[in-house]
């Protein structure tokens, strides 16, 4: 490269080819990054897919978490033993208060649905240790997850879609996802049969997914673990929820708290060589190690409209030093699915007002 | 035989090169991890973070070593809205390697997310926690990452134009290291 350069510049066929050559290289870098972001792979299942199922469940959801869209905060903390700490380095595991903000909703995608529409209820909590090391967890009340994989996730949430003519998913869309799903069949026969509770206070909730706790030594744990009430569990058939209001579980739970904090055991569940790690519709026996690892203390609870759990994202691979994800391919699709949820959500916040309109008031 | 001046200092061409790879490695991760719900989606936000912060910290050495040693000029001959086009895009590549970690980083504390960067290592909040500014900053995190690839795109064809058409000193004083 020691010609002098070139003042006398003309585009000669040489050129031509070389500036062929250019276009060729910028096309090609253009074509990758397309590539990339799935433009030419209609069929990929993306966050943005998932997310506009979980709109199409009825209602408004705009300005809301697409899925679990009805919930209420609360604040309270995390009063640990110690007894985690053999398991995982976890800071919030060392005995000692941690504070918590946290949510109870239920897995409807209308945020004005009745709660008797909501079979399945969630607590999450964001458990916060002093160095700013945060554990956050989204845990239901059902034993076992309807699906293994984001791509039957997925099919399960089209077969809830809203038929527009009729105001209701189409029953026969979701017989045939049960049909082809025989994984789920654990799931939709504890929806069937399981009773219910006129409570978020009297509800076990779990995290269904497996993760690795991992101790000081390095040593791997694979666990489950659970949020069980202290409260004994008040068990009703389904019937007996007809006759309360559209928002009895907020209402239940500003009057519980109002008498006195509620609590939930934290027990962490260690799998036996041969559990599985990667599915969330397969129980683990019930024989297995429990360790109570402290007590969630729940104090207070808040409208979501203004509440601190409002713009929080409880994404369940956001972990401390000492907890890491499994193996469980569900764990990256929440966590992508979450975040696509709190982008959209965020950006809308204008369409759920922060202070909610007094009833009556003037418009 | 190239002169002195004519080049790069060794430090700067090593700084390019090197966040060459990183930065399009950043883009290419950014734009795959925000299409996919599969089990790479975690690895490639946990390289993202902390590749990002490396690229923050050294864009401002790199700016830093542009002010102390400068560049070599570009030809005199080179018609003035090509010269202009230069100025103007490197001011805008390297506004880009400070401004997206920034944004990035500013759009997590906003998000009111633990900015994790590796095992233990945390970095503070820099923004409030506000959905308002987190839906801006998320915003602009995207768009900007479309125009940073835009401009090295350009960036890339005007090297090789460089290069291969006109034959001057401009791609060699960042790409050659003959002695």
């Amino acid at each position: 490269m020691t010609e002098p350069p070139n003042t006398a510049f003309k585009l000669g066929a040489r050129s031509i080819g070389a500036l062929a050559f250019i276009a060729l290289v910028v096309g090609a870098a253009a074509a990758a990054f397309a590539y990339t972001a799935g433009w030419f792979s209609p069929d990929r299942l993306t966050p943005e897919k998932i997310v506009d199922a979980l709109s199409r469940r009825g209602g408004n959801p705009l300005g809301h978490r697409r899925n679990h869209a009805k919930g209420v905060c609360f604040t309270g903390e995390f009063e640990a033993n110690g007894a985690g700490t053999r398991l995982s380095t976890a800071p919030m595991l060392a005995a000692g208060h941690y504070p918590v903000i946290g949510r109870f909703a239920i897995a409807v995608g209308d945020p004005d649905a009745p709660d008797v529409t909501g079979r399945v209820r969630s607590m999450a909590v964001r458990i916060v240790a002093p160095n700013g090391e945060e554990w956050r967890s989204g845990m239901n009340d059902i034993p076992v997850f309807a699906v293994s994989t984001p791509r039957a996730f997925y099919e399960l949430t089209l077969a809830q879609d809203i038929n527009p003519a009729t105001g209701k998913p189409n029953p026969a869309a979701l017989q045939s996802f049960i049909g082809a799903h025989p994984e789920s069949r654990p799931f939709f026969e504890w929806a069937k049969t399981a009773p219910w509770t006129t409570s978020y206070a009297d509800e076990t909730y779990n995290s269904l997914n497996a993760f690795r706790f991992v101790d000081a030594a390095g040593e791997s744990h694979l666990v489950r673990w659970s949020m069980q009430a202290a409260e004994p569990p008040h068990q009703v058939a389904g019937a007996a929820l007809a006759g309360l209001g559209p928002d009895f579980l907020a209402a239940d739970l500003k009057q519980r708290l109002a008498e006195g904090a509620l609590s939930w055991h934290l027990v962490v569940t260690l799998a036996a060589p041969g559990d599985p790690s990667d599915d969330a519709t397969k129980a683990w026996p019930s024989d297995r190690e429990h360790v109570d690892v402290g007590t969630l203390v729940v104090q207070h609870a808040q409208d979501e409209a203004d509440g601190p759990c409002r713009d929080y994202n409880y994404d369940p691979t956001i972990l401390p030093p000492g907890i890491r994800p499994s193996d469980d391919p569900l764990l990256a699709a929440r966590a992508s699915a979450y975040a696509a949820s709190f982008d959209l959500r965020s950006a809308e916040a204008a369409d759920y007002p922060r202070t909610p309109p007094s009833p009556g008031g003037a418009r | 035989m190239t002169r002195p001046g004519e080049r790069f200092t060794p430090l700067q061409r090593v700084l390019h090169w090197m966040m060459a790879a990183m930065v399009l490695a950043m883009l290419f991760i950014g734009i795959g991890m925000v299409s996919t719900l599969q089990p790479r989606f975690l690895v490639l936000i946990a390289i993202h973070k902390p590749l990002g912060i490396a690229i923050l910290t050294l864009a401002l050495l790199r700016l830093g070593v542009r002010f102390y040693r400068g560049a070599p000029p570009l030809p005199a001959d080179l018609p003035w809205w090509q010269t202009a086009g230069a100025k103007a895009s490197h001011v805008l590549l390297y506004t880009l390697l400070i401004v997206m970690p920034l944004v990035g980083w500013s759009m997590l504390s906003a998000g009111g997310y633990p900015i994790m960067l590796y095992g233990p290592i945390y970095l503070p909040q820099i923004m409030p926690h506000s959905d308002a500014l987190y839906a801006v900053l998320r915003g602009a995190h995207t768009a900007l990452a479309y125009l940073f690839f835009a401009t090295i795109l350009l960036h890339i064809a005007a090297a090789l134009f460089h290069a291969l058409v006109r034959h001057d000193r401009v791609f060699p004083s960042m790409a050659s290291w003959r002695t």
